[in-house]
């Protein structure tokens, strides 16, 4: 038996043991964004410290950032405000900004990757639950606090405590319009909203080799959803692959040595786990959830659970669900009429996600009385995108395209639901009020049946369209 | 205030009964609240789309209920706090008066976003979480302690047994919550692991 990645790197990363009795774990690579870091600077200039490794820290704004016009200053004081404390505290740190003319700006869990700031057998921290997406190359990433977000920034390390690690092995292989989206929400479904708290989930297995870099992604991107402290995949050829290239990669003679390095903290086949998970992925259909939380999804043939059928105590929660989103158990997920369809956001805003989609929008047209938005991840994918002519197919099938931020996923910017609209997402949470209005309800799924709802006007199963 | 009065081995206070598993930061604190750049005015928004309807009328919630201000502590469900890593969910909690938390299970980033300001949040049996509830129900008045060191909420007589992660029970139990302190003196030994990280040594400016 030998280690897995997750402890590799955790103990390259170990700085020593604290008082309180947790480790003290250098972070590699810390990304910062305009909502949870002003406070994180403030404390800091209180504390009259300042930023230890500027270096090791990169900028970008994300939540707040208007997605129609970007004219500054915004319209909304407050974004403008906050906008405006991001570049003067990375400016007045040394801390590298893309801001919104650079080319490079985005969301932050999208931009590290496609730059190659995100690494193998990295640290990764960020004031952002959604950093557990870095863990697809096989980096350890956290979502932290505010406060935590000061620790890095004065130490570049982390109080933490150890998790322990569930490999998740999804065996078989995924059908054909199944992706990444559908396999996570199938996972959440199978484990549960708390099944991961106090572990880190190593995903393994045929059906997550198969995947690409942006597949595996969307996979680890929602490892929050179920609990867990950080998800992960083993690096391989497809994750080196990946890097060769991107502008902070490794080049010319420390390519090789990166090669090596990353390689060396793989888990191999004999690593030990403290838990293991086994799902047939062959059996996955594309998914859509019918609750108020990511665990709440069913196959899009399938019908909505009976709560009589749900463990006793699921039935509340399930109960809950069904009041706020005016289903009920035992229906079919497809036919439901939907009012807005959303494509972006750090689960599914990348060019991979674009294609998919657009390859279904393409010469069809949105629904009447469906508004529906692309929101890119970064001006880099939208960049690619134009260049292979996806803006048009949106444009001409109806749908607005949009600037790089996080847009409706959280609607901290114009982009909101309004009264009790039904959206289908390729975001993250469907929780309620998420998307901007205390009566709106969120479907999650992928953006290819995003696409075919928009179009149809309705939840439809995606091999159908 | 001296560091002592700071400590959170023991919190007592009146109890505020939060009903229902899963809770997460987006209800929490809404996060349209989220655009200041300091967590100032977050209490008066805590669980605001919870408490108020679309026309700012107030809704039957715990927050708004006369029974229940001034309660010290929340006693909640299954998996509360999850979702978003946003500090702001436990910085509004503790603006609107709340100095620790009770219930059967916490979302992990919620949970150490609660002590690093030094706000317990301990796990009970599911029973117990809601017998707590019931108590505080029937009687408003009533007062719950928490523990740390005896590691028990004491309410209306009864004792129930509560766990939450052992480092975090210590950093509470001996003041040790604030983590840039407890960090700083490891930053001469940071640097010298970062001198020998690999990919420290490849990390340049973009091509």
């Amino acid at each position: 038996m030998s280690a897995n990645l997750f402890d590799k790197v955790w103990e390259l990363h170990k700085v020593g043991e604290l008082p309180s009795g947790r480790d003290q774990l250098f972070i590699g690579l810390h990304l910062v964004h305009e909502v949870t870091s002003p406070q994180a600077f403030a404390m800091l200039a209180e504390r009259g410290l300042s930023v230890a490794f500027p270096g090791r820290s990169f900028a970008t704004c994300d939540h707040i950032v208007p997605t129609d016009a970007q004219a500054r200053p915004f319209k909304d004081p407050q974004a403008e405000a906050m906008m405006a404390a991001l570049e003067a505290n990375a400016a007045a740190s040394r801390i590298e900004f893309f801001g919104l003319g650079s080319g490079r700006q985005g969301i932050v869990h999208v931009i590290g990757p496609e730059l190659g700031l995100t690494q193998p057998g990295m640290t990764i921290a960020c004031g952002d639950s959604h950093t557990s997406t870095h863990g697809a190359f096989g980096a350890i990433a956290f979502g932290i606090g505010t406060s935590q977000v000061r620790d890095v920034l004065a130490t570049q390390t982390l109080a933490m405590d150890r998790p322990r690690v569930r490999r998740i092995n999804a065996k078989g292989a995924l059908g054909k319009g199944v992706g990444a989206k559908d396999l996570i929400l199938y996972i959440l479904s199978r484990l549960g909203v708390e099944g991961g708290i106090g572990y880190a989930y190593e995903y393994s297995g045929g059906a997550v080799r198969g995947l690409g870099m942006e597949g595996r992604m969307t996979l680890c991107n929602m490892s929050i959803e179920g609990g867990a402290r950080a998800g992960y995949v083993s690096p391989d050829e497809t994750t080196f692959e990946y890097m060769r290239g991107r502008p902070y990669a490794p080049a010319g003679a420390d390519w090789d040595r990166a090669l090596a390095f990353w390689r060396s903290i793989a888990s191999a086949e004999d690593a030990s786990f403290d838990d293991e998970a086994e799902i047939d992925a062959s059996s996955i259909e594309p998914m859509v959830t019918w609750g108020t939380n990511p665990g709440q999804g069913v196959g899009v043939s399938a019908k909505t659970p009976r709560l009589a059928d749900l463990p006793a105590e699921r039935r509340e929660g399930a109960r809950a669900a069904y009041a706020h989103m005016g289903f009920s158990e035992g229906q079919r997920m497809a036919g439901k009429k939907i009012d807005v369809a959303f494509i972006g956001s750090c689960t599914n805003g990348r060019i991979s996600d674009l294609r998919e989609a657009a390859a279904v929008a393409k010469g069809r047209k949105v629904a009447p009385g469906v508004r529906a938005l692309v929101v890119p991840g970064s001006m880099q994918v939208a960049a690619q995108a134009r260049k292979e002519g996806l803006d048009k197919v949106f444009s001409e099938a109806g749908f607005e395209w949009r600037f790089a931020g996080c847009s409706m996923c959280l609607a901290m910017n114009p982009d909101k639901l309004e009264g009790d609209q039904l959206c289908a997402s390729s975001s993250n949470r469907n929780f309620i009020g998420r998307q901007g209005s205390a009566r709106g309800r969120t479907l999650l799924m992928s953006p290819a049946m995003v696409a075919a709802a928009a179009v149809s006007g309705e939840v439809v199963d995606l091999r159908s369209v | 205030m001296s560091k002592e009065a700071y400590l959170r081995g023991l919190v007592s206070g009146r109890a505020m009964p939060l009903r229902g598993d899963d809770v997460d930061t987006d209800r929490i604190i809404p996060a349209r609240y989220m655009k200041g750049v300091s967590f100032e005015g977050l209490g008066e928004f805590v669980f605001r789309d919870a408490r108020f309807d679309e026309s700012g009328a107030p809704k039957a919630h715990p927050f708004n209920d006369p029974r229940f201000a001034g309660a010290a502590i929340l006693v909640v469900n299954r998996n509360f706090g999850c979702g978003s890593s946003r500090e702001h969910a436990p910085q509004a909690l503790a603006r609107a008066g709340i100095a620790a938390l009770v219930g059967e299970s916490f979302a992990e980033i919620f949970a150490g976003n609660c002590v690093t300001l030094g706000m317990p949040a301990a796990s009970v049996r599911p029973e117990d979480a809601r017998e707590l509830q019931d108590l505080a129900e029937a009687d408003p008045s009533i007062r719950i302690e928490i523990d740390l060191e005896a590691k028990e909420v004491r309410a209306g007589g009864r004792r129930f047994g509560l766990s939450m992660p052992e480092s975090n029970r210590k950093a509470l139990v001996t003041g040790l919550w604030d983590s840039t302190a407890e960090l700083l003196p490891g930053l001469a030994a940071a640097r010298s692991l970062a001198a020998g990280l690999p990919y420290l040594s490849w990390a340049r400016s973009a091509s």
